[in-house]
């Protein structure tokens, strides 16, 4: 079924990456590049999932999930995390802002997808 | 602007040469792409009649007026605005050592893709739209004596009439067309 | 990491990479360069440590595998960096330059598809590997490391053991799976429903939930977990795919999964959490950090709790989790958000734009046609025709300006570099020099951009190897032991300015003038002022001794740089006052796509001459007409005398008059302010042109610069004036220098076009 998903990331070949494997699946895909931006894309908007990566400028990840945590919207919206690599220290930190799972970089698409389909209703 | 040239659409006083081709002979597609059939526009230049591959050829237009290219060889006739491309018009029989021709409305351009240039061969007229088989192709003689004979890639006879196959890559030389550019830079 | 590298999904986006690259390598030498110079703040070290970051995931992806390798180790560097652990110093800023300089070579390898030395980078990699191994470094990447917990490497061990005993993917295995979410579940977005549907999906299921839990209404939690479920699994799955379906929530739920035999028995139990943590794994769950926090583990009344209890040391974990916490990755809150406004932008392919900026360019000959047409069409000057035409060519004009700005940028990106080469060379020459930038965010079009790299890098180098002095030297002279080098852009007149001064001790004219007269570049017996001495230094041919062998030089002389600055229709000149310093000044034309010029009319054939060049137009009485020697004519203007070049004539038309004063002389200033006059039949009018590239499908014409389209649709030529400033008209007399290219043509206007016909053209 398709998806709203946001997907956050400062890399420009990441979200290219990240938003060409979800729409190739069929979902509909919003982009931005840092926590401050993702929000802002957020303001009147609910998605079905949220995929964000960690170290951006002006805000980033964890911050990013806090916030999105303590908004009763996005409350009950899975969030995934992308880190660069099985980074059990930021893992950490992602599952005490709120995050959903995580998804290491760099992805297969198969892999990508298979965590989306297991994360949203 | 380029790729409008590239994919020879129509336009006023020209036509499509590759949409006469199929209108004139039962070609069958699928023998011209396995390559046992070639297809050549003819056209003549003074007494001869030379052939192009059909594939280089983009459009044909009559003569208009060109805007002259000064420091450029004699066979440069000059440039013309194609669509909003600068296209350079080479005279043939100036080219074949033939001195200039002596251009007129009548006389045809045919507008050819050389590698990625847009280049104008001006000719008398275009004749016909040949389809052959390759092996009809026959080697150009060495011993004859032809002044377009370094351009040349085959002879054919069609209905009597010898037709020489030119090869255009040769006829401007991109290699020299590159050397005269870091000529011209000096 | 990427087994499915075969037919890779993401080579497409290998473009784009590259082009991300080049932007952080950019903005990653400017702030290494703060960081060199001590005014950088957390911030900028943030943004250096992103950069590499970004360029490693992205390296990762293409499997770019020594560029993944020196990232990886060069993060940890700068991660000890931005969490103040090392102490910036000189040593440190050249280590980081030169990993930066690595890395930089890393993406143009990957670019071009080459793989570099095993040697390469080990320099680099090994004063990298200096810092790590240091006492302050030898905990690299804090979060990586540090507060990693413990807990999650005992549970590995078990899964192995469990994993390699249990995945068997032939048969049909069959597995009793007790789950009880756990209230964090929900917190953090998961939902059993997700799994349970999961779970149905590798088999036959049977399910009894346990709903023993749930309180009665008014005591109710909306978000708190209460139900247990017991799967009876059929499959054809092994225990690996069963695992990995909890392995969202195995840190959220009390899990327990039996495999049972054929008859039912049971052949092992594994109790949660069994999966967590897979480091091999490309996504996972987390575990309850609550639990970690308070160190207690979860109290329900369950059979397999005393297991539970032994797997999760809440203890370990308890002390590592918290700093975690309380460390966020970046202090870059809202106010770092206020300090670096955004502006929205959105990322187009050049290509796209120069379509753009073709269409457009038609769009404003069609218009030119058109309006032509109306005024021929001797319709009411105040009919709707008429004021929409004007409208339309005013929102046309006003277009061709809005796209011509797409393509402008801020020359901030060459700006850039430049530090690094003042630092690189100053090093070498033993010079000390500071380098001040003024004007980055002047904009110019992009082509210009590209092409102005070579030439300020080649200056630079020029001004720091001959302007400058060194300390000593300085010392002597009463200045300051450091150099300035000042570098700066701005517009002027509809062209970019850039100048670069320096206050070192000026060109040496005498020295110049004895190479030049040396090198044949001037006549033993020419009497030259000051600035033309010091212009000599881009004359053709001359380059100091020196130049051809040091670094500035790459044996490249200024000549060089003055032919490429012209190329792109610009201009450049040298001021020097001996002992105080000199000043390069370089101008060049805001874009390449389009040029206001005059049009004028030669023998039968038009052409522009760029307004810029045009300093006035004169009907020189024939009293003002001299005749040289060798038949060359020169007029008397203010009681200077100007050669006079027939356009006709030099092009090719030999009977075309040679008489200035039977037609008009154009004045032009070509480079290094030298004047001609364009001896031309008439002017047609002022306009801007497109220009259009000859060399898109012939090649470069001497004294041609390009072409353009006029409003009748004609194609006409605009002069290269520097190149006929240095042309010599091609004389009848020796038909053998004519060779080819200067036969005489016949002509093919069969129309010639009156004068008042050309007026009307670009009236």
């Amino acid at each position: 079924m398709s998806k709203k998903i946001l997907a956050v990331d400062d890399s420009k070949t990441m979200r290219d990456m990240v938003s060409f494997t979800l729409k190739g699946a069929g979902h509909d895909v919003l982009l931005a590049d840092d926590g401050v931006n993702a929000l802002s894309a957020l303001t009147g908007e609910t998605v079905d999932l949220i995929i964000t990566d960690i170290n951006m400028p002006n805000m980033n990840g964890i911050e990013l999930v806090e916030k999105l945590r303590a908004d009763p919207r996005f409350r009950a919206t899975p969030i995934l995390i992308l880190t660069t690599e099985s980074d059990d220290g930021l893992k950490q930190r992602g599952r005490a802002a709120g995050a959903t799972g995580w998804i290491v970089k760099p992805f297969v698409p198969e892999k990508l997808l298979k965590v989306v389909d297991k994360v949203c209703a | 602007m380029t790729d409008d040239v590239a994919e020879g659409q129509q336009v006023p006083a020209g036509f499509d040469p590759r949409l006469l081709g199929k209108a004139q002979s039962d070609v069958d597609e699928q023998d011209v792409q396995r390559g046992k059939l070639v297809q050549y526009v003819s056209f003549k230049v003074d007494d001869s009649e030379y052939g192009i591959d059909i594939m280089a050829v983009r459009e044909i237009q009559g003569w208009v007026t060109v805007t002259t290219l000064p420091n450029t060889p004699e066979y440069v006739r000059g440039v013309l605005n194609l669509r909003g491309t600068i296209v350079p018009i080479f005279d043939l029989r100036c080219r074949f050592g033939n001195g200039l021709t002596d251009a007129t409305p009548l006389h045809v351009v045919i507008i050819v893709a050389v590698g990625e240039r847009i280049m104008g061969l001006l000719v008398d007229a275009v004749s016909d739209i040949l389809t052959i088989g390759t092996e009809e192709i026959l080697p150009v003689p060495e011993i004859e004596a032809r002044s377009d004979q370094r351009f040349l890639n085959g002879l054919i006879t069609v209905q009597d009439r010898m037709v020489a196959l030119l090869q255009i890559e040769k006829l401007f030389d991109i290699d020299e067309l590159v050397a005269r550019v870091g000529a011209a830079a000096e | 990491m990427l087994p499915a590298m075969t037919d890779d999904p993401f080579a497409q986006f290998k473009l784009t990479f590259f082009e991300e690259c080049t932007e952080l390598l950019t903005d990653m030498e400017q702030n290494l360069g703060l960081v060199e110079s001590g005014s950088f703040d957390n911030e900028t070290l943030h943004a250096i440590f992103r950069a590499v970051h970004s360029i490693k995931a992205g390296a990762d992806a293409f499997s770019f595998k020594r560029m993944v390798a020196f990232t990886h180790r060069f993060e940890f560097l700068l991660d000890l960096l931005r969490e103040e652990k090392l102490a910036v110093d000189e040593p440190l800023v050249d280590t980081l330059f030169k990993s930066f300089d690595v890395l930089s070579d890393l993406v143009s390898f990957a670019q071009n598809g080459e793989e570099p030395d095993a040697e390469y980078g080990q320099d680099a990699l090994a004063a990298i590997e200096g810092y790590l191994s240091g006492d302050v470094g030898s905990q690299p990447a804090a979060e990586a490391t540090t507060d990693k917990p413990v807990v999650e490497e005992k549970t590995d061990q078990a899964v192995v053991e469990t994993a390699d005993v249990q995945s068997k993917e032939e048969g049909i295995n069959h597995f009793r799976i007790e789950f009880t979410p756990k209230e964090a579940m929900y917190r953090h977005a998961n939902e059993p429903l997700l799994i349970i549907r999961e779970l149905m999906e590798l088999g036959e299921i049977t399910t009894t939930i346990d709903t023993e839990r749930l309180p009665e209404l008014a005591k109710l939690e909306p978000e708190d977990a209460y139900f247990s479920w017991v799967f009876e699994l059929k499959t054809r799955y092994g225990r690996d795919d069963v695992d990995e379906v909890f392995e969202f929530v195995i840190d959220d739920c009390d899990l327990t999964i039996v495999t049972l035999g054929d008859d039912n028995e049971v052949v092992s139990v594994d109790v949660s959490p069994g999966h967590a943590g897979d480091d091999d794994d490309d996504f996972g769950f987390f575990v309850d950090d609550e639990a970690l926090k308070s160190g207690v583990v979860d109290a329900n009344p369950k059979p397999v709790e005393e297991v539970v209890a032994e797997t999760k040391p809440a203890e370990v974990k308890a002390p590592a989790a918290a700093p975690a916490a309380t460390t966020p990755a970046a202090p870059t809150g809202p106010t770092a958000k206020a300090a670096m406004p955004k502006s929205a932008s959105i990322r187009v392919d050049v290509d796209r734009v120069d379509r753009l900026v073709n269409m457009v360019g038609e769009l404003v000959i069609t218009q030119s046609m058109l309006a032509q047409e109306v005024n021929n069409s001797a319709m009411d000057q105040s009919s709707n025709v008429t004021n929409g035409m004007e409208e339309l060519s005013m929102h046309i004009r006003e277009l061709q300006e809005n796209v011509m700005s797409i393509r402008m940028q801020p020359v901030k990106s060459v700006f850039a570099r430049m530090p690094r080469i003042v630092r690189d060379v100053s090093k070498k020459v033993g010079k000390k020099v500071k380098l001040i930038t003024e004007g980055e965010t002047t904009e110019v079009d992009k082509t210009v951009i590209e092409e102005l790299a070579d030439p300020l890098t080649h200056m630079i180098r020029n001004s720091l190897d001959h302007g400058l002095e060194t300390p000593e030297e300085r010392l002597a002279a009463g200045k300051g032991e450091e150099g300035t080098i000042r570098l700066s852009a701005e517009h002027r007149g509809g062209r970019i300015v850039i100048e670069i001064t320096d206050d070192g001790r000026g060109i040496n004219r005498e020295k110049v003038l004895s190479l030049a007269k040396e090198k044949g570049v001037v006549a033993e017996d020419a009497s030259l002022s000051d600035e033309e001495i010091d212009n000599l230094i881009f004359a053709p041919g001359f380059s100091t001794a020196d130049e051809v062998t040091d670094l500035s030089g790459r044996g490249v002389g200024m000549d060089v740089v003055r032919r490429n600055i012209q190329a792109l229709g610009g201009r450049v000149s040298v001021t020097s006052t001996p002992g105080v310093g000199a000043r390069f000044q370089l101008t060049l034309p805001l874009t390449l796509a389009v040029l206001d010029g005059m049009i004028v009319g030669a023998s039968d054939e038009k052409y522009v001459i760029p307004i810029n060049n045009i300093i006035e137009t004169v009907r020189p009485p024939s009293s003002d007409v001299e005749t040289l020697i060798d038949g060359n004519k020169v007029i008397r203007i203010r009681g200077e005398y100007i050669r006079v070049v027939s356009v006709a004539r030099m092009f090719g038309d030999v009977n075309a008059s040679n008489d200035p004063s039977k037609g008009l002389v154009v004045l032009v200033e070509a480079d290094g302010g030298k004047v001609i006059g364009l001896h031309v039949d008439m002017l047609a009018g002022q306009q801007q042109v497109v220009i259009k590239s000859l060399e898109t499908n012939y090649r470069a014409v001497k004294g041609i610069a390009s072409a353009t389209i006029l409003g009748d649709g004609s194609v006409c030529l605009i002069l290269d004036i520097d190149a006929l400033a240095r042309m010599e008209v091609p004389k009848i007399k020796k038909p053998e220098l004519m060779a080819d290219s200067f036969v005489p043509k016949q002509t093919e206007q069969t129309e010639m076009p009156s004068a008042e016909h050309l007026e009307a053209v670009t009236a």
